[in-house]
């Protein structure tokens, strides 16, 4: 005997800004995702700490380090939202970044005295899962995907 | 306004108001860096009224630590809420700077 089983109804929230490379236009869309998360039922730390840090250091990885803050270079943000997790997809209009180059950690040797370089490590450090994927078929543009697991 | 600076005795305290992030960490670092070079040498950074800060925001506060160390001075750091005290723990910059849980106990002990 087969069950007929009805349709999965799961909610997914999308959303898709674009942004010219400069830093000002940071804050007000990360202003923006926190407030889709709060209303959305994330947890409260998540939305003082986690989301909005690691956004903030992907955007300024695409403006700063992707785009030299070139304002006719663009920057895309992917925000969805379903029943397990959320997923921000940052990506750059330029030449991205060499996350090897940049991939330090508390374990280096002048890790304190460093200035800049905590970019990444706070990502992975705040989100399940980080990936950075490079462009292919000779298109320019490197993705950051930022990946926070519902509690 | 991004920031507040105030005097104490021979302190000066800056209270960060909002987020301390790549958009106003130069600003931030200008405005402790003008206040070294009129003389101060006692920096107090207190976190009451923020929200996060970013790697930007700490690499400016790393680096101002810097500049007060070869001036002879120091940078305190207080009333980081319970995120931030994370965000330092994390990046293991706890161990850096003296953390205060108020700006009235880092003041009594500066």
């Amino acid at each position: 005997m087969s069950e007929i089983v009805g349709p999965i109804s799961v909610t997914i929230l999308r959303r898709e800004w674009t942004i010219s490379s400069n830093i000002v236009h940071i804050e007000p869309l990360v202003s923006e995702v926190v407030t889709l998360c709060l209303e959305a039922g994330l947890s409260p730390r998540a939305c003082r700490l986690n989301i909005p840090v690691a956004f903030t250091e992907a955007l300024s990885n695409a403006i700063v380090c992707g785009n030299n803050e070139d304002e006719k270079r663009n920057v895309t943000a992917k925000f969805e939202l379903d029943a397990a997790s959320l997923t921000l997809e940052i990506t750059d209009d330029g030449d991205g970044f060499d996350a090897s180059a940049v991939n330090f950690s508390p374990a280096d040797g002048n890790w304190l005295e460093r200035e800049d370089g905590r970019g990444l490590f706070l990502m992975r450090s705040l989100m399940d899962r980080v990936e950075l994927q490079r462009p292919t078929n000779g298109r320019v543009g490197h993705t950051v995907r930022l990946v926070l697991k519902r509690a | 306004m991004p920031f507040v600076l105030e005097t104490a005795g021979d302190v000066v305290v800056v209270a960060v108001v909002g987020q301390l992030v790549v958009g106003n960490r130069q600003e931030f670092k200008q405005s402790v860096l003008d206040e070294v070079e009129r003389g101060a040498r006692r920096i107090l950074v207190d976190f009451s009224e923020t929200g996060y800060v970013d790697s930007s925001g700490l690499g400016a506060l790393v680096s101002l630590n810097k500049r007060l160390r070869e001036s002879g001075g120091e940078l305190r750091l207080a009333a980081l809420n319970e995120d931030m005290r994370t965000l330092f723990e994390l990046t293991r910059l706890d161990t850096l700077f003296r953390l205060y849980a108020s700006r009235a106990e880092a003041l009594a002990q500066f």
